[in-house]
C-alpha cells in the first residue's frame, strides 16, 4: 500500500510540473496587455478573447497557417510514398551500396542545424534558379528539405514491417499478371498501412513544428505559423499575449495526433530500434 | 529474379531529393571550410586556406566555452532524464488505475514545437513577468533572474530540456522494461539476489540496447539543441547559455563569417561523433564486465 501511495505521489508532482508551464501559456492567452503588466497571478476569471482573434483574422497571418497546413500535409504524403517505394525496392532487391547511403542519412541528423543553414540558402537561392524563379521562398522548397530529417526515420520503420510481408504474396500477384504499381497498391499498401499512417503523423508534426529552416529558408510567401510565432518578438517589445495565442493554437494539430498515434512516437523518434 | 533496373528505379526519386537537399549541402560545408569567406571582409570573395580555419577554432575560446557550456547543459539534463525517466518507467510497467492518463499527459511536451516550449518557459522565468521568479520572491524570498545570473539561466535550460524530454526517455524505458524476459529475475530471486543486485547484474545488462539507443539520440539532441534556448534566453546573459548550435548560428548569420562557421560545424559534428562513440564504448565495455 505505502508503495502505491508513493508511485501516485510521484506521478501527481510529475503532472502537475508537465501541466503548470502549458497553463501558464493558457493563461497568458487569455490576458490583455494591461493585465500583463500587472503582478502574474496564477487565477484568471476574464478571457481576453482579443489575443486569438486579432492573428486569425489577420490575412498575413492566416496566410501562415495555411502555409504550414499546406507543407506539412504534403511533406508527410511525399515522405510516404517515397519511403513506400524506397523500402520496397531494398526490400525486395538486393542493392549495393544502399546500407551506407541510409548510414550516412543519420549523420545529417547529428549535425548542428547552423551548419546547413548557408549551404541550403545558396542553393535555394542561387544554383537552383530558372529565370528569376528560384527554391528560396517557396512552399515546395520546404517540403523537399523537410524529407531530408523525416525519410531516415520512415525508411527504417516501414523496412521492418516490408520485410515482414512475405515475398510470396507479391509472386502471386504477378502471377496473375499485376505490374509493381498494382502490387504495391493493392497487396503492400493494405499490410504496411499502420506503419505508413505512423510516418505520415510523425512527419506531420515535425514539418508543423520545425523553426529554424523554415525561418532561413522563407521570407513573406511561405512563411509558417512557427516563423510567425518569433516573429512576436520585435524590437517595440514582445506582444506576449497573441504569442501565447498562437503558441496554443500551433498546439492543437499536436495534440490530437498524439491521442491517435501515443504509442507509435517512440519508435519515431528512435528510429524505430527500440520494439515496442 | 526481377531485374534490378525496377528496384533502383523505385528507389531512385528517394536518393535524388536526398542528394540534393542532404549530400550536396554537406559536401558544400566541407568545401567551404577550407576557405577564408566572410562576406563583409576586406577581401573579396573567397581565399583558400586549407586547414587554417580549423588551426583557429583550436585556439579560439569563445568556441571552446561554448562547448564546455553545451556539454555541462548536455551532461546534466541527459542524465536526470535517464534518472526520471527510469523511475518513471518503472512504475508504468505495472498496472494501476489512471495510468494511461498519467502517460498521456506526460507524454505532451514531446508534441510542442520547440521554439513554443522555449516562448512557454520563457513566459514562465522572465524576471518582472513570470511567476516563477515572482513566486520565489514573494513567498520564499529567494532570488531568481535568469536575466543577470549565468548559473539560474543554465539551471533553466537544463530544466526545460528535462521538461521537454524526460517523457522520450521514460517510453523508451518503458518498451525497454516491457521486452525483458522473466526468467532471469525469476532465478535471481530464487537464488536469492537483492533488489540491487538484481537492478545491476539482471535488469542494467537486459537494457543495455536500448539505454544505449536512447542515451546516443539523447546526446546527440542535446548537443545539437538551438531553438528552445535561443527563445528562453537568446544566449545569455552574456554568454553564459550560448550553446555551440546558437554560437554557430551566430558566426555564420550575423558575422557572416561563412567560412569559418562551416569548419565550426565540421568539428562540432566530428566532436559529437567521437563523443557519442566514447560514451557507447564505455557504457558497452562495463556491461561486459558486469555479466559474469
Amino acid at each position: 500500500m505505502p508503495a502505491r501511495i508513493g508511485v501516485y505521489a510521484l506521478w501527481i508532482v510529475t503532472t502537475l510540473f508537465t501541466l503548470f508551464p502549458i497553463y501558464w501559456m493558457i493563461l497568458v492567452s487569455a490576458r490583455s496587455r494591461v493585465e500583463l503588466f500587472d503582478s502574474p497571478t496564477l487565477i484568471q476569471t476574464s478571457f481576453y478573447v482579443q489575443n486569438y482573434i486579432k492573428p486569425l483574422t489577420n490575412p498575413t497571418f492566416q496566410r501562415y497557417l495555411v502555409n504550414s497546413l499546406i507543407i506539412a500535409s504534403s511533406n508527410a504524403a511525399l515522405v510516404a510514398f517515397l519511403a513506400l517505394t524506397a523500402t520496397y525496392a531494398l526490400s525486395r532487391w538486393r542493392l549495393r551500396g544502399s546500407d551506407s547511403i541510409f548510414f550516412w542519412t543519420i549523420t545529417n541528423r547529428m549535425a548542428p542545424p547552423a551548419a546547413f543553414m548557408l549551404p541550403l540558402f545558396l542553393l535555394f537561392t542561387r544554383v537552383i534558379k530558372i529565370g528569376a524563379w528560384s527554391l528560396f521562398d517557396t512552399r515546395i522548397g520546404l517540403i523537399l528539405l523537410y524529407c531530408v530529417f523525416n525519410l531516415p526515420f520512415a525508411i527504417w520503420l516501414l523496412k521492418g514491417i516490408i520485410d515482414g510481408i512475405p515475398t510470396e504474396l507479391d509472386e502471386a500477384a504477378e502471377v496473375d499478371g499485376a505490374s509493381i504499381a498494382t502490387v504495391l497498391w493493392k497487396v503492400i499498401v493494405p499490410l504496411a498501412a499502420p506503419g505508413i499512417a505512423i510516418t505520415a503523423v510523425l512527419s506531420w508534426v515535425f514539418a508543423w513544428n520545425e523553426y529554424l529552416f523554415a525561418a532561413t529558408l522563407t521570407s513573406v510567401r511561405a512563411r509558417t505559423v512557427t516563423t510567425g510565432l518569433a516573429e512576436f518578438v520585435t524590437v517595440t517589445g514582445t506582444n506576449w499575449g497573441e504569442m501565447a495565442a498562437i503558441s496554443v493554437v500551433s498546439l492543437l494539430p499536436a495534440l490530437i495526433f498524439l491521442a491517435l498515434v501515443q504509442r507509435y512516437i517512440v519508435m519515431g523518434l528512435t528510429f524505430g530500434a527500440v520494439k515496442g | 529474379m526481377k531485374s534490378s533496373r525496377i528496384g533502383w528505379g523505385l528507389l531512385a526519386p528517394t536518393l535524388f531529393i536526398l542528394a540534393i537537399t542532404g549530400l550536396l549541402p554537406f559536401l558544400y560545408v566541407i568545401y567551404i571550410g577550407f576557405f577564408d569567406w566572410n562576406v563583409f571582409s576586406a577581401k573579396v570573395g573567397m581565399v583558400f586556406r586549407g586547414g587554417n580555419n580549423y588551426r583557429r577554432l583550436v585556439f579560439d575560446k569563445d568556441f571552446l566555452s561554448s562547448l564546455a557550456t553545451t556539454l555541462v547543459f548536455a551532461g546534466w539534463a541527459v542524465t536526470s532524464q535517464f534518472v526520471l525517466g527510469y523511475f518513471l518507467a518503472k512504475t508504468l510497467s505495472r498496472n494501476f488505475p489512471g495510468k494511461a492518463f498519467f502517460r498521456t499527459i506526460h507524454a505532451l511536451p514531446l508534441m510542442i514545437a520547440p521554439i513554443a516550449v522555449g516562448a512557454t518557459w520563457r513566459l514562465l522565468t522572465i524576471p518582472g513577468f513570470g511567476p516563477v521568479p515572482f513566486d520565489l520572491d514573494k513567498w520564499f524570498h529567494v532570488t531568481y533572474n535568469i536575466g543577470r545570473f549565468g548559473s539560474h539561466a543554465l539551471l533553466t535550460i537544463i530544466l526545460m530540456d528535462i521538461w521537454h524530454w524526460t517523457p522520450f526517455v521514460t517510453l523508451t524505458l518503458l518498451a525497454g522494461l516491457s521486452s525483458l524476459p522473466v526468467e532471469p529475475f525469476e532465478s535471481a530471486v530464487v537464488d536469492g539476489a537483492n533488489r540491487r543486485q538484481v537492478f545491476w547484474y539482471i535488469t542494467i545488462p537486459g537494457m543495455m540496447p536500448v539505454i544505449l539507443t536512447t542515451f546516443f539520440i539523447r546526446m546527440m539532441d542535446a548537443l545539437r539543441i538551438v531553438d528552445e534556448v535561443w527563445m528562453l534566453t537568446g544566449g545569455g546573459p552574456g554568454s553564459a547559455t550560448r550553446v555551440v548550435g546558437i554560437h554557430i548560428w551566430r558566426i555564420v548569420f550575423p558575422k557572416t563569417d561563412y567560412g569559418y562557421g562551416s569548419a565550426m560545424s565540421l568539428l562540432t559534428l566530428y566532436f559529437t561523433i567521437v563523443l557519442s562513440w566514447l560514451v557507447y564504448t564505455a557504457i558497452a565495455a562495463r556491461r561486459r564486465q558486469s555479466v559474469q
